[in-house]
């Protein structure tokens, strides 16, 4: 009997561990830097002279009424949007072989993957497009995670937004980005889906991979943060690592 | 991966979803099929009079069919914010158009394939000596309609009135190349069908041009 293929969560974790050396998280080692990052659409600010430094290995949660800026936060760490001004670095990058961008995998508001087009037409664009070497095995692992291999050749306009967010989930995770950024990722799973997502992120958090999402109330993905950043009208009210304060912001934000 | 094997990617995806969906190209062929026949009958023009008025009417029909076609082509990158996810995946953001402008000037050269024929016998214009100089003119016309036409739905994808924004921005643009393309056209429906290198010269210069413009630009007009 052929041993089953190794899950694609654990493959990754095996990647990052030979990426960093060992499986520790090294708070000394900047991931991503923000210095006084302002975002305007015309007279609105979206973002306010935030600075942050995120190390590697964090799972930062940032909370926040709508509109306070957590989506566009999220797009300007993943390159999609420019800063108005301020500087953005990812100091560990630099040094690394990997550009920042292809580093990152995102799992946005929208799902991002096409809906002519079946789940692994759609996870076999991506990974072609990101140079993922044995694309078609990759899709297949990680359409086994989702759940969704019994579909794989499903449009997925005939999808449940739950199935969609799964597919979405996937395309983030194809190039076992170093920094993973998630807005709202629980949004249309179902309870089972949602005890998969925090298990995943469990595993990628621990094996020292930089998670940033941004979430509303407190649930099981939520209990994965190390750290909560509380927003407000596109500036930082509050950043804290500590337990009630985390909770507070968390519970509240 | 390289700009080319991005395109190709890209490319594939662009069929396969056009050819999957038909949309683009049912509608536009239907548009252009029922310009040239309602215009063949009204006007049941004789030969010499196709020979005439045959190529401005041709490229009125190709560029009523580019503005269907060219619209959507990065609307429908917004619906799912698909965009965002090209343009995290590629390598050069170039790619993202480069296969665009492929696939809409292959969809174009299509429905100019399909529409020649029912020309040449509705309007009784003998075409078959100048097929490959005809291929020629509309591959160059072609390729200029696309260039301008994406670079535009780019654009006005992000922009409010967004219907609107891309003939008006369009049409003044491609008066150079619609003027080129006729005349090199008129020229090869004469009696005497020659292949005008003036006019072919002002398409190539225009394309060239304009895809220059867009290499040097493009990863702009991809931003939000």
């Amino acid at each position: 009997m052929t041993p089953p293929d190794p899950r694609p969560v654990d493959l990754f974790l095996k990647n990052i561990e030979s990426r960093s050396g060992n499986s520790e998280i090294r708070p000394e080692k900047i991931e991503i830097r923000l210095e006084n990052i302002d975002k305007r659409y015309g007279g609105l600010y979206a973002l306010r002279r935030v600075s942050l430094e995120i190390a590697s290995g964090e799972c930062v949660v940032f909370a926040g009424r709508n509109g306070s800026g957590k989506t566009t936060l999220l797009r300007v760490v993943a390159q999609l949007v420019k800063p108005s001004a301020g500087k953005l670095t990812f100091p560990l990058a630099q040094n690394g072989s990997a550009p920042a961008q292809k580093n990152t995998g995102f799992v946005a508001h929208a799902t991002m993957v096409y809906d002519e087009l079946t789940a692994e037409e759609n996870l076999l664009l991506f990974a072609r497009l990101l140079g993922i070497a044995d694309a078609a095995r990759r899709v297949g692992l990680l359409l086994s995670e989702v759940g969704l291999s019994e579909r794989r050749d499903s449009l997925v306009r005939t999808f449940s937004r739950g199935m969609r967010q799964r597919v979405a989930i996937a395309r983030a995770l194809l190039q076992e980005p170093a920094v993973l950024l998630l807005d709202e990722p629980a949004t249309g799973l179902d309870p089972q889906g949602v005890n998969w997502l925090a298990a995943t992120l469990r595993r990628l958090r621990d094996a020292g991979s930089t998670i940033l999402m941004s979430l509303h109330g407190e649930s099981e993905i939520s209990a994965l943060a190390t750290r909560g950043v509380r927003l407000d009208a596109g500036a930082v009210v509050d950043d804290t690592q500590t337990g009630a304060s985390l909770r507070s912001i968390l519970t509240f934000g | 991966m390289s700009l080319l094997a991005n395109t190709g990617v890209l490319l594939g995806k662009e069929l396969r979803t056009e050819f999957r969906s038909r949309e683009l190209l049912t509608t536009t062929i239907v548009f252009v099929l029922i310009v040239v026949v309602l215009f063949s009958f009204n006007l049941n023009p004789t030969t010499e009079e196709s020979r005439r008025f045959g190529p401005g009417l041709l490229w009125l029909a190709f560029l009523f069919a580019a503005s269907l076609m060219l619209q959507p082509c990065f609307l429908r990158e917004q619906n799912n914010d698909t965009l965002s996810a090209l343009r995290l995946s590629v390598a050069d953001p170039f790619a993202i158009f480069l296969s665009k402008l492929c696939a809409n000037t292959l969809f174009l050269l299509l429905t100019e394939l399909l529409l020649l024929p029912v020309f040449a016998v509705l309007y009784n214009v003998p075409l078959l000596g100048v097929v490959p100089q005809l291929g020629l003119v509309f591959f160059l016309g072609s390729v200029g309609l696309s260039v301008t036409g994406t670079t535009l739905s780019a654009i006005s994808a992000q922009a409010r009135m967004r219907e609107l924004l891309l003939p008006v921005l369009l049409l003044p643009l491609l008066t150079p190349l619609l003027i080129a393309s006729t005349e090199a056209t008129a020229a090869l429906l004469a009696p005497e069908p020659a292949l005008r290198w003036d006019w072919l010269a002002i398409l190539i210069a225009f394309d060239v041009v304009f895809l220059t413009a867009v290499w040097l630009f493009g990863e702009y007009l991809l931003e939000e």
